[in-house]
């Protein structure tokens, strides 16, 4: 543990400090041009789950927020950067954004019900707002192909230039650039005061707001930045695949990144990504195998980790580590 | 114009007790001990598999096999609740959804390793197959057969709960865990019985389903999103409020399913979202 700061905000900075593992790991997402180029569209797989599974931290790992239905803000952010390109224009940066609004303003308006609740009837909530949703794109056949599929989305070339390519390369670019741009962002706000705000809404439901701090609104706010990361993480996907599937808001994907962060460590940041890592590169190797298979191990898995492992991969390292420090 | 609605509304109530006694005992130990448990259709799904293997491949009577699959799901859930579930009793919400979500995959595995992917069918009595015609509309046996059974386990799970010393003991442990235990109930036990009934009460409930509903290996998925809006729109720990919930879930479901097919499971979803918005506890629930 670092030695207690002279003020909070002295903390606050030592807390938010570039460590040398940090910028070592994101040089090294770099090298997968040089020694993995036959695995660069495993590689912008890869980078979109860890977005997703980073903006499903926000609210799990920070705000203590369970969710079963995340996968309703990536669905929306996906069909909208995907109708967004399909009948406006297919410029990616602009689409991107595009369906991070889309999905932040159905996140904002969820979170006005999430906020209220709690345990189990909050659970279900997100739940049924999944379900309600994938099952609007399911009957909304004719916007969004239903289980067709979304077809006939256009993206131009990355800044005019770079055209995504069969091989992944600018895709897997992309995927990384925004996976990092969000990842600073979240990093900065974790290492805000609001970030500690949302830690402490966690810790101790009952006492944030004797101490003058407003529970519902941090929770709308957070679940909100949340949702929006989440649509970001789906445009990226739609724009790169150039199509937009009913699997894109199934409950199945609201599952998949709930093990993914489990598995790295919730509360961590870097356990989304680690966990996406461990995650998608099992499922290419398993891919030969039946799903119901494939499933098996994740289930044995999740019973593992939840058993033997509370605090996921990164949790038991850090374990680990200070047992080291301690002899 | 009598007709069709009667017999969406017979129907939808048919279902609706179906999902009432696959979703009871989840509700009740739920509502006992506070403890997600999402792996209760898997138990379900335990039970339907019982009675097809003990039908089709021992020939016995599907009487027989209700019987069966309730014991069968209830020692499983016992073995599963001493090794696993016991550990987590004071962790959080999310461990506790990450456990059975987990047992709820292991078992789609084993079910498609064991069955294969494909449904399964069931032998039901030929009086059973039927239907009765009463004031002009039709009501299929099977569906009699449904209430008549989830009439009974709402009766019978009502005066146990209300007249006997074991109901006593659980409802004090609902009402408040630490003075039950102060007064010398042995809560841990009253809540591992609790649990294998609850479970047995599943698997029965997964045994009558394969006729109306079919089984395959995702039953434990797919009939667990009806089983948690059933519990959470009735109110946990309340029995009443599983029936009422159950019976309105159902009757929707069926209905939306007649008269609007478009809007697909759309209904039941705005239902319960409705319903959680309204009383948060559930229809009948005492707490959140």
């Amino acid at each position: 543990m670092t030695p207690a700061a002279a003020t909070p905000r002295a903390y606050l900075r030592a807390q938010s400090r570039w460590s040398p593992i940090e910028i070592a790991f994101w040089l090294a997402t770099l090298t997968s041009y040089l020694f993995f180029p036959d695995y660069l569209s495993l590689g912008s797989q890869i980078a979109i789950a860890a977005l997703f599974a980073l903006s499903l931290d926000l609210i799990l790992g920070y705000a203590g927020i369970v969710s079963l239905g995340h996968a309703a803000f990536f669905g929306t952010g996906a069909y909208a950067a995907g109708l967004f390109s399909k009948y406006v224009w297919g410029e990616p940066f602009s689409g991107l954004l595009i369906g991070g609004a889309a999905a932040a303003l159905i996140g904002y308006a969820s979170s006005l019900i999430i906020a209220r609740f709690r345990h189990l009837t909050r659970i279900m909530l997100t739940l049924g707002i999944g379900l309600l949703l994938a099952e609007v794109a399911n009957s909304a056949h004719d916007i969004t192909g239903g289980s067709d599929g979304l077809q006939g989305m256009r993206i131009w070339p990355l800044l005019g230039f770079f055209k995504f390519d069969l091989y992944g390369k600018v895709a897997y670019g992309y995927a990384l650039i925004v996976l990092f741009a969000v990842f600073v962002l979240a990093r900065r706000l974790i290492h805000s005061p609001f970030g500690l705000a949302l830690r402490g809404i966690r810790e101790n439901w009952v006492r944030m707001p004797a101490i003058g701090a407003s529970r519902a609104s941090h929770i709308r706010k957070i679940y909100t930045i949340s949702a929006g990361i989440a649509g970001i993480a789906g445009a990226v996907l739609a724009q790169t695949t150039q199509t937009v599937s009913l699997e894109a808001i199934g409950f199945g994907r609201s599952a998949d990144v709930l093990v993914m962060l489990v598995l790295g460590g919730a509360g961590r940041l870097y356990g989304g990504i680690i966990g996406a890592i461990i995650f998608m590169v099992a499922r290419d190797q398993f891919s030969g195998v039946a799903p119901q298979y494939w499933y098996f191990w994740i289930g044995l898995l999740l019973i593992g980790v939840v058993t033997l492992m509370p605090n996921g991969i990164l949790g038991g390292l850090s374990a680990l580590q200070a047992r080291w420090r301690g002899r | 114009m009598f007709g069709p609605v009667a017999g969406v509304l017979f129907d939808g109530f048919a279902y609706g007790m179906l999902l009432f006694v696959l979703s009871v005992g989840l509700s009740v130990t739920l509502g006992l001990m506070n403890f997600v448990n999402l792996a209760h259709c898997a138990f379900a799904m335990l039970g339907g598999y019982v009675a097809v293997l003990v039908t089709n491949e021992l020939g016995w009577p599907f009487f027989a096999a209700l019987p069966l699959a309730f014991i069968g799901a209830a020692a499983v859930s016992v073995l599963l609740e001493r090794t696993l579930y016991r550990r987590l009793y004071r962790a959080s919400d999310l461990d506790q959804v990450l456990l059975t979500i987990g047992i709820v995959f292991v078992s789609v595995a084993v079910a498609a390793y064991l069955f294969g992917t494909t449904q399964q069918p069931v032998d039901v009595p030929a009086y059973l197959r039927g239907s009765i015609s009463f004031a002009g509309v039709r009501f299929a046996s099977y569906r009699l057969f449904l209430i008549v059974v989830a009439l009974l386990i709402a009766v019978m799970l009502v005066l146990g709960l209300e007249h006997t010393r074991f109901g006593a003991q659980v409802r004090a442990a609902v009402d408040n865990q630490r003075m039950a235990a102060g007064l010398g109930i042995n809560v841990e036990l009253v809540f591992a019985v609790a649990f294998a009934l609850g479970s047995g009460l599943a698997g029965l409930g997964g045994a009558l389903a394969v006729e109306v509903v079919g089984l395959d290996p995702y039953f434990g998925f797919t009939y667990l999103i009806f089983v948690l809006i059933v519990v959470s729109v009735g109110g946990l720990g309340s029995i009443a409020g599983t029936f009422a919930a159950a019976a309105l879930i159902g009757i929707v479901d069926i209905a939306g399913k007649y008269y609007a097919p478009e809007l697909g499971a759309f209904l039941i979803y705005l239902v319960m979202v409705a319903v959680l918005m309204w009383r948060p506890a559930g229809l009948i629930g005492r707490r959140q």
